[in-house]
């Protein structure tokens, strides 16, 4: 941690990249800052946000965000390619700022929150694809229907036993049957996520 | 008999009388489908439906535009001799008025979508994305237009029935060719 304090942005990319890389060779400073990162996480839902997009014909989109969502974050000790990230999304918490449209993605035309009370997914495999960020694998269940999804995870940052990653990526909702409104509203839906996570 | 496009003094063309029809056939389906796509449970299918409601209401309104230049354009078709003084003073503020509510009904309806804090896009029938009318949006600009659509819908529907009533009465009770015109290009003449 003495490397740390004189030369911050430093450590931090050497910490981006041990924390991420599932490279074997890894630099003996880098180890060190990896044997920092790992371990398990709670993803914190106060200083956590999941975020979606939906474009619309014309221009535009439909932007809302998940109020309640809880999950967990762990990075492996010596493989980083082994590390989870598990998050289970309540749809029920669903919110656009327009009353109107909540109701409508929580009732059957959309979530069906009513009888599938949880969105979750679980990753299968997590590859290192640059200094700070890496391509998580997993499956995506949402109405009782299974899928693979990609996302794109980029660390934010680590302090104190927090750690905190920017999670993005694209799903076609109409493989879980919520295709309402296409083609007036796309069938990619645009997610942006804030994780942050608490060691414990 | 002839099979004319266009009006004459004494008889429709078919282009009048299947602009009628066609009209017909979708202001009063538009009717059924507006009083159903709004009680519906699935909010699925009421998310559909409004979308083919607003659909066919673009339609109706091109229609009704083509409609009201092919009846400036063209001679207006006199009342058979059979028809008397009252009906020949009425009958003429019944049609403007029938018109005018094909008119204003798919406007208000277009009002209310451009309005509307919902923001959803017009696309008829999935072709291609129908601007909005230059109006601002608010809740008390949707209510207002709502509420329009909703009184147009209902005076509409019932000046329809009235129009309907009159013509089967000139079909069943006076027997003269008032209907049968609307049906065919037809001339008046057997009855004069």
């Amino acid at each position: 941690m003495r490397v740390s304090r004189r030369i911050k942005p430093m450590y931090a990319r050497i910490f981006g990249f041990a924390a991420l890389a599932a490279c074997l060779a890894m630099p003996v400073s880098a180890a060190v800052a990896l044997s920092d990162a790992a371990g398990s996480y709670t993803i914190s839902p106060a200083s956590s946000s999941i975020r979606f997009s939906i474009g619309k014909v014309g221009g535009g989109g439909l932007d809302g965000a998940f109020a309640r969502f809880k999950g967990s974050i762990r990075i492996d000790n010596s493989d980083v390619g082994r590390s989870e990230v598990n998050f289970t999304i309540f749809p029920e918490s669903v919110g656009t700022g327009q009353s109107r449209i909540d109701a409508f993605l929580r009732s059957d035309a959309v979530f069906d929150a009513a009888n599938s009370p949880e969105i979750q997914f679980r990753s299968t495999s997590v590859k290192r694809t640059g200094d700070t960020s890496a391509l998580v694998t997993g499956r995506l269940t949402a109405r009782g229907k299974t899928f693979p999804e990609k996302f794109t995870a980029e660390l934010g940052g680590l302090k104190a036993g927090t750690i905190k990653f920017r999670v993005t990526g694209k799903v076609l909702r109409s493989r879980y049957g919520m295709d309402v409104g296409t083609p007036i509203y796309s069938n990619v839906v645009d997610f942006d996520m804030t994780l942050t996570g608490r060691r414990g | 008999m002839s099979t004319s496009i266009t009006n004459s003094t004494t008889r429709y063309g078919w282009a009048a009388i299947v602009l009628h029809w066609l009209i017909a056939l979708i202001f009063i389906g538009q009717f059924g489908l507006g009083f159903v796509m709004v009680r519906l449970t699935s909010q699925r299918t009421a998310f559909e439906l409004i979308q083919l409601h607003k659909s066919l209401g673009f339609l109706l309104l091109g229609l009704v535009i083509l409609r009201i230049a092919w009846r400036l354009g063209n001679a207006v078709p006199a009342p058979p001799r059979s028809v008397g003084p009252f009906e020949r003073r009425t009958a003429p503020l019944a049609h403007f008025a029938l018109y005018a509510f094909q008119l204003a009904l798919p406007l208000s309806g277009w009002a209310l979508v451009s309005v509307s804090m919902l923001e959803i896009p017009s696309m008829p029938f999935n072709l291609f994305v129908m601007p909005n009318l230059p109006l601002a949006e608010s809740d008390a600009a949707e209510s207002f237009w709502a509420a329009a659509h909703w009184y147009l819908a209902y005076a509409g529907i019932a000046l329809v029935a009235l129009h309907a009533l009159a013509a089967l009465r000139h079909h069943f009770w006076l027997k003269d060719t008032v209907l049968k015109r609307m049906i065919t290009p037809s001339s008046d003449r057997g009855t004069e």
